[in-house]
């Protein structure tokens, strides 16, 4: 189930074994608290607290960014794909509000070199 | 021909050439084709490639939330967009590069935003979308993005020319503290430096922008209010059609070049 917006992205032909970069992008404001609606009241502070990907049943990224990070954050990490796998991101900000993106990441066996 | 005919017909040659007198003058272009830039060319090279980047450019979140809200039904009559206008793609090229234009009920000035706020509200009876709501943007682009690599190219109505006028002077007129016009900055003194910025030509062809200053996509309506306090003017309220007829302007003035979508500025 996906709530809120991401993207994330891989390279398209993994086979077993290959260490491949993650590219993830997470729609957020990130509001510091500092801010200034178009009619000048202070827009409350409202960033991501936690931000964590699994892959299968095993956490490959977690982040707390907190203030200071860009609206709309850019994440990059690399894991080792060993077989196909659902790649699940949550987060939850300061508002409550918690986001889920998925994308399953297909992952092709490693052919035996022939005889 | 009797003499009583050739009074009329010289009385008719007279209205005729009075009414092309009151025609407004053709606006002199400030920029010849050759010289028209885009944004983007002003801009550094990590505006240039997070621009270019198919996955990073942030515009593209809320390309995707526009792409699901063209398909959703809403409102008491539970229409989505692509009920009425099928798909996208085919029903919506070449729509974006039109606009500002003349509504075809009221003849009032408008922009895209303004006819799809109409839209929701009078045939999907919802009028949640307010200036700058991350729906309404999402949507323009998207609806853009129909358009996307089209030369900017004004709707030929002969009516719009009151408004280009209007628009033009606008452009011109120094204002603000600063007592600056748009056109000393984007017209005469474009390419130069102001502190660490290029001076743009101020164009309109990437507009519902991802602007770094903001964090977030904005509108071109967005951008002009940004201009008024730079000079320390104070801008028309939100929707004043002094707003439109400058986008009009600027989008004549622009005319030939290329829909940008989505465009990512500093």
């Amino acid at each position: 189930m996906n709530q809120g917006l991401a993207r994330l992205q891989w390279p398209e032909n993994i086979v077993a074994g290959d260490v491949v970069k993650v590219r993830l992008l997470v729609q957020h404001p990130m509001q510091t608290g500092y801010q200034q609606d178009m009619q000048g009241r202070l827009i409350p502070r409202n960033v991501l607290l936690w931000l964590s990907c699994t892959l299968g049943d095993q956490q490959v990224f977690r982040a707390e960014p907190s203030s200071g990070i860009a609206a709309n954050p850019y994440f990059e990490f690399f894991v080792r794909a060993r077989a196909t796998a659902d790649m699940v991101v949550r987060w939850q900000d300061d508002l409550g509000v918690a986001g889920e993106w998925q994308q399953r990441m297909v992952v092709v066996e490693r052919k035996t070199p022939g005889p | 021909m009797s003499r009583a005919r050739q009074l009329l017909f010289m009385a008719g040659w007279l209205l005729f050439g009075a009414g092309a007198l009151s025609q407004p003058p053709p606006l002199p272009r400030t920029l010849a084709p050759q010289q028209l830039r885009s944004g983007l060319t002003f801009s550094g090279p990590d505006v240039q490639s997070l621009q270019a980047d198919a996955f990073a450019n942030p515009g593209l979140l809320w390309l995707a939330r526009g792409e699901s809200l063209w398909g959703q039904r809403v409102g008491p009559p539970n229409l989505s967009c692509q009920d009425c206008h099928g798909l996208k793609a085919s029903s919506m090229q070449g729509v974006a590069v039109q606009y500002p234009k003349l509504a075809t009920g009221s003849g009032s000035l408008i922009n895209l935003e303004d006819q799809i706020r109409a839209c929701r509200t009078q045939r999907q009876g919802v009028s949640d979308w307010g200036f700058e709501s991350d729906g309404l943007l999402a949507m323009t682009l998207y609806l853009t993005e129909a358009s996307k690599g089209l030369a900017l190219r004004l709707s030929p109505d002969p009516r719009l020319a009151v408004h280009l006028q209007a628009g033009a002077s606008l452009f011109q007129r120094q204002q603000g503290q600063l007592n600056l016009s748009c056109a000393q900055c984007h017209d005469q003194q474009q390419g130069r430096r102001l502190y660490s910025d290029r001076l743009s030509q101020g164009q309109p062809n990437g507009y519902p922008v991802y602007r770094l200053e903001w964090q977030t996509l904005g509108s071109l309506e967005r951008r002009l209010r940004s201009c008024y306090a730079g000079i320390r003017a104070e801008p028309p309220s939100w929707g004043d059609p002094q707003m439109r007829q400058l986008a009009l302007y600027l989008n004549w003035r622009g005319e030939g070049l290329p829909l940008e979508v989505p465009a990512v500025r500093k």
